[in-house]
């Protein structure tokens, strides 16, 4: 393993330059913009130029953070959206999946199923959210399914995209070396198509996402989106503000892990990775 | 174990490619072919790996005719084709079970015989095009061929890396014993592998000239037998130049 023992090093060397130099690691470089922007907020808020009903301070959201996390309102519902979004995600995404990979491997199905799929993908699935609520009324099933169906077109489209993109000279490969279809399937087409794959679940996440706020806040009893809209009622604020922020926490970790998953499974590919 | 190569006739559309060419290998023999670019000898080569079967005439291997590509034919491609997403390992292995003993010692041993020990666990993007070609041979070679087929495989590569590979492939032709036929366009690369040397003409493609090689092994490129050889091949070129100029006046 020479290379990779190179490469350890040339990453050891950069991290000691960069101390060198005075600059600090990426990951810092983040947080600096919000940083400063809610050192800003701060003062406005604290200063008495806007409204804590308009917008709280960063303090006050933080206190009522603490409140509802203690209370285990925040866990409650926390616990209820989560599992919508992942029940919605791994139907509509799994069902992508598996079109995906039927639709790819065979001209027969693409012929008969792409076009239809196309024509429904073209329709904004929160469109249909008011004729969701007649077929399925409002309880989980209804949620549930709304967001399937926006999780279900980015990764079958991206499944499809990575399956015909194989490159054509290593099916020559696999026809010299005698792979049989199981292999055909697990050592050169999934993974030569896996970049798509992901890219499609983390765009179905996204989408996942979204589509539970949707639901949850048209009308439900239960979830983070219940919560923002009870506390508008009440313009209780700092909870509204305290719901985004866990919609954006929660958004960003998912996205995280499966960027995460993305460097463990693709971890062979050498493309460009940005410039400092 | 001998290799029998008819083509009567070749054509992509109303253009002869291969017009009667008829090779006999015997086991054991390192046949190198050489032409000029578009003289079809890597056509040949795809009809003989079975990759392409739209021909007339008949290919056997051991009296065995060739009608799809499989590993008895190995076949390296002039790019080393690798899979991204496998370490050299799992590269040489490809379908077959790395967990299983056997796979694991025949697949180790052929590392240490293209001399990439200490790079099993590497991705072909950590790896030169040299390194890459000879992971390449090592899985052709994992499956046992009868014969192996080479389609310009050092083509690609800088001068001191080809005589290397050079060096390597004869160092496996005479461990293995297999069968090999290479197609290049470089003139040493034919005369410092080859045991029998065919030399073909374009448009078309026909077999100019059936040279044995019996210079022993290791060979020197600066010897004088070495260089007489080169000069007889440089002639045969001349003489199809002269050909096609002569053709060429005609029209």
């Amino acid at each position: 393993m020479k290379t990779a023992a190179y490469a350890e090093l040339n990453r050891r060397e950069k991290a000691t330059k960069a101390k060198k130099d005075g600059t600090s690691p990426v990951w810092l470089k983040g947080f600096a913009v919000p940083v400063i922007l809610l050192a800003i907020w701060q003062y406005a808020g604290g200063s008495g130029l806007i409204s804590p009903t308009v917008l709280p301070t960063p303090l006050s959201i933080g206190a009522a953070f603490y409140e509802l996390a203690g209370s285990g309102e925040l866990a409650a519902n926390m616990q209820i959206s989560i599992a919508r979004a992942a029940g919605g995600f791994l139907l509509g995404g799994g069902l992508g999946l598996l079109f995906g990979i039927l639709v790819g491997f065979s001209k027969k199905t693409e012929a008969y199923l792409d076009p239809s799929l196309q024509m429904l993908r073209t329709v904004p699935h929160l469109a249909v959210t008011p004729l969701f609520i007649l077929w399925f009324g409002f309880d989980e099933l209804s949620k549930v399914l709304l967001i399937a169906l926006g999780a279900f077109f980015p990764i079958y489209i991206n499944t499809f995209l990575g399956i015909r993109g194989v490159d054509a000279k290593l099916f020559d490969v696999a026809r010299v070396l005698e792979f049989n279809w199981r292999h055909q399937i697990t050592r050169l087409i999934l993974p030569a198509a896996l970049p798509n794959i992901l890219l499609g679940v983390r765009l179905s996440l996204g989408i996942a996402w979204l589509g539970l706020v949707v639901a949850e806040l048209m009308g439900s009893s239960a979830g983070v989106g219940y919560m923002i809209m009870d506390a508008r009622q009440f313009s209780q604020t700092e909870k509204v503000f305290v719901g985004i922020i866990i919609f954006a926490v929660v958004g960003k970790l998912t996205d995280s892990f499966v960027r995460l998953l993305e460097r463990r499974l693709l971890k062979w590919r050498s493309s460009f990775q940005g410039t400092n | 174990m001998t290799v029998s190569l008819h083509v009567d006739e070749k054509a992509f559309g109303r253009n002869v490619v291969l017009d009667n060419i008829q090779l006999n290998i015997q086991n054991g023999e390192f046949l190198t072919i050489i032409g000029p670019s578009g003289c079809g000898k890597s056509t040949l080569l795809k009809i003989a790996a079975g990759l392409d079967t739209e021909y007339e005439g008949k290919v056997q291997i051991n009296k065995r005719p060739v009608t799809k590509p499989g590993i008895s034919q190995g076949f390296i491609f002039q790019e080393h084709r690798l899979f991204p997403w496998l370490t050299v390992e799992q590269n040489i292995a490809a379908d077959l079970n790395l967990r299983d003993p056997d796979v694991k010692r025949k697949v180790q041993e052929l590392i240490d015989i293209v001399r990439l020990t200490s790079n099993e666990k590497a991705y072909p993007s950590e790896l030169s095009g040299g390194m890459s070609q000879r992971v390449a041979i090592a899985r052709a070679l994992l499956r046992d061929p009868e014969v192996l087929l080479l389609d310009e495989p050092f083509g690609a590569l800088d001068a001191f890396t080809r005589k290397h590979l050079q060096d390597v492939l004869v160092d496996i032709w005479q461990k293995k014993k297999i069968t090999m036929i290479l197609v290049t366009h470089d003139i040493d690369e034919s005369i410092y592998l080859g045991t029998q040397l065919a030399i073909l003409r374009a448009n078309p493609g026909r077999l100019q000239k059936w040279l044995p090689i019996e210079l022993s092994f290791p060979r020197s490129r600066t010897d004088t037998s070495f260089q007489y050889l080169r000069q007889k091949v440089l002639e045969e070129f001349e003489k199809t130049e002269h050909s096609v100029y002569a053709e060429g006046a005609g029209i």
